[in-house]
């Protein structure tokens, strides 16, 4: 029964499917799954924007949406109306196929990226060999999408916005690739079920996640700040700052392609933070043994949500980074620390079990990002602020 | 030759040659993007995963950017107003017909010696990685060199020489 | 035609665009972009090589193929901040008016 309610979903594919004759039947339950991942996850995106609307204004001391449903729960259906309903306006100057290609191409690709997601056992759309490197090659298509948009518009502003987030999401590209590098390292495997079936471990009742290993924490925590950079979410959401450059890269845009770049930016989220669970969270194993009977794809959707919730928090509390200080840190900090991350996972897998090994690779990643710390603390574009007026 | 074959084979064609007959530069990059794309779909269907996603990570994340940054940072996305072909242009375009010829005749003469179709090779990453360590170490360890030499070259040849004028 | 002669073809049609490409074309920068669809063929040629030749349980192919695009990255990236370079010091990146050793 508790086996049933976990493969509820795979067994409903399978029923719907066999109503079809047999040639048609691998297709149409692939085909399924895509529209099932294609209307839940923009439904998902729909809560998470009254999510983050309310949660914003409490942490800003102020209610948010309270008008539209009970406590604003219809805000996000009227925001879809809205946005459907409005005039599409491109400016007389802009480029129109690439103006109009562009918020298409980025959510394509983003997507794209739910394809190689394990949402819960056997619930991958489809189990490649190289699913990380899949995931990571749609995230690189989302860059062009991005200059796209802000070229096509003809406008300094968006052409600015765009040039920056194209700059930051390839410096932070390079964190998360690097951070993600150490986990398949350790599983020997670029494939996302063999990635979540060596966490699905449990040592004493503690599951064996990558987040509970030194360089697992290190990992997670690189890759979330990678994360946040690459989903241009506050504190890195300088590109679409509304008090420095309009919208940024969509100024321009109205109406329904407006809804596609907004869609596209909280689906790349969802997308990013379910890599982030399958990596260094466990995807979809429980977190203590005796909790195994609840299903799997609700563990891999609350460490989802978890994440997302994070994600609001981050956006409320921390102040923006301006673009230099944000591209140092990506480059001076964050990758000496992510290659010597690469370096301490090895050591542990070689160090053999026992004590030895935890203490000796805390040691090294906590003396490492203390002493970097220090030494870019030193550094003007670190360190307080030492000048009355900014230059 | 499956229906596939020739609809991507179409659509690198015809994102090659919008790269290269194109006036606007950024278009041309936009259309070399198709082209890239194009390729790592052929190579997927070549069962060449490792390949044409690294082709895309690469090519498209990569390399596509380089490109296009640097006709923003060249003001290369004004029309120039002599035209955009070069004054020999007809020499060049012989010259490609006849590299194209002598190609094409190449294949067309060996058509009946190639490999007929061979069922596809079975290849994960980890033999790709085991490979890269093991057979083709030294390619991987000057490439490695090549890389950081390039990143370093590149960013000297492209500095602000203002400090050594003074 | 074997699938093998169509992917060959493929390539040599995209070498020779890329070819006509780098030959014709006034910007510094379409040169490069001509450059990279010759680099491309090259790699799709490999490619095909490897899939229908003899051993393709030897990698031989694929390997030659990943090295050639992190060639092809690191050569455009030198190539770029050379046109910007050249960019700064002429004002221009035509290449019809760079026809001087002076300046």
């Amino acid at each position: 029964m508790i086996d049933k309610l976990d493969q509820i979903f795979v067994l409903l594919r399978q029923w719907v499917v066999g109503f079809l004759p047999a040639g048609w039947q691998t297709a149409a339950g692939v085909l399924l799954s895509v529209v099932v991942i294609v209307a839940f996850f923009p439904a998902l995106f729909a809560l998470t924007v009254w999510m983050e609307r309310k949660g914003l204004g409490r942490i800003q001391n102020r209610l948010g949406p309270n008008r539209v449903g009970p406590f604003g729960l219809l805000q996000p259906i009227a925001d879809g109306i809205k946005s459907l309903t409005k005039e599409d306006i491109v400016p007389l100057s802009a480029d129109a196929v690439v103006h109009l290609l562009a918020p298409l191409m980025l959510v394509v690709a983003v997507f794209m990226g739910f394809a190689v997601l394990p949402m819960g056992r056997n619930m991958v759309l489809v189990d490649m060999d190289a699913g990380l490197l899949f995931f990571f090659a749609m995230g690189a298509s989302t860059e062009v999408a991005v200059f796209m948009a802000g070229w096509s518009s003809r406008n300094k502003y968006s052409l600015l916005g765009a040039m920056r987030a194209v700059a930051q999401m390839i410096s932070y590209e390079v964190v998360l690739l690097l951070s993600s590098v150490v986990v398949v390292m350790i599983t020997g495997s670029l494939s996302l079920t063999k990635i979540v079936e060596a966490q699905n471990q449990y040592t004493w009742g503690l599951p064996h996640w990558y987040i509970f290993t030194p360089w697992g924490l290190a990992g997670f925590v690189m890759y979330s700040i990678a994360a946040t950079a690459e989903t241009n979410r506050s504190p890195f959401d300088l590109p679409e700052g509304e008090s420095e450059l309009v919208a940024g890269y969509h100024t321009e845009y109205s109406g329904f392609k407006f809804a596609l770049f907004f869609l596209g930016e909280y689906l790349a989220m969802f997308s990013i933070s379910g890599m982030g669970a399958t990596l260094f969270l466990g995807g979809w194993s429980a977190p203590f043994s005796f909790l195994g009977w609840v299903p799997s794809w609700i563990w891999f959707f609350s460490k989802l949500m978890v994440s997302i919730v994070v994600f609001i928090w981050m956006r409320g509390t921390l102040p923006r980074l301006r673009q230099d200080q944000l591209m140092n840190f990506a480059w001076k900090f964050i990758l000496p620390l992510c290659l010597l991350n690469l370096f301490v996972a090895a050591l542990w897998r070689f160090m053999g079990e026992g004590w030895l090994r935890w203490v000796v690779c805390s040691a090294i990643l906590f003396v490492a990002y203390v002493a970097l710390g220090r030494i870019e603390m030193r550094s003007e574009h670190f360190g307080p602020r030492r000048y009355r007026y900014a230059e | 030759m499956s229906f596939v074959f020739y609809l991507l084979a179409a659509l690198t064609v015809a994102g090659g040659l919008a790269a290269v007959l194109l006036k606007n530069t950024v278009h041309c990059a936009l259309a070399l993007t198709v082209a890239f794309a194009g390729l790592a779909f052929l190579y997927l269907n070549l069962d060449a995963q490792f390949a044409g996603f690294a082709q895309i990570l690469v090519y498209i994340g990569a390399v596509a950017i380089l490109v296009v940054f640097a006709i923003l940072l060249t003001k290369g996305s004004e029309t120039p107003k002599d035209g955009v072909f070069s004054k020999t242009w007809l020499a060049g375009l012989v010259v490609a017909a006849g590299v194209f010829a002598v190609l094409g005749w190449a294949v067309l003469q060996t058509a009946p010696m190639l490999p007929k179709a061979t069922p596809a090779p079975a290849v994960t990453v980890g033999q790709i990685g085991n490979a890269l360590v093991d057979r083709y170490v030294l390619p991987l360890e000057i490439v490695a060199v090549l890389l950081t030499v390039a990143l370093i070259g590149a960013v000297i040849v492209a500095m602000h020489d203002k400090e050594r004028t003074r | 035609m074997t699938p093998l002669a169509g992917f060959l073809l493929v390539a040599a049609l995209l070498f020779s665009i890329g070819l006509a490409g780098a030959l014709t074309r006034r910007n510094a920068i379409l040169v490069l972009i001509g450059i990279e669809l010759m680099l491309n063929a090259a790699n799709l040629n490999l490619i095909a090589f490897w899939r229908y030749g003899p051993h393709p349980e030897l990698l031989t192919g694929m390997m030659f193929a990943i090295v050639s695009i992190a060639v092809a990255a690191a050569e455009a990236a030198v190539g770029l901040g050379l046109v910007i370079s050249i960019h700064r010091h002429a004002h221009t990146t035509d290449l019809d008016q760079m026809n001087r050793m002076k300046g």
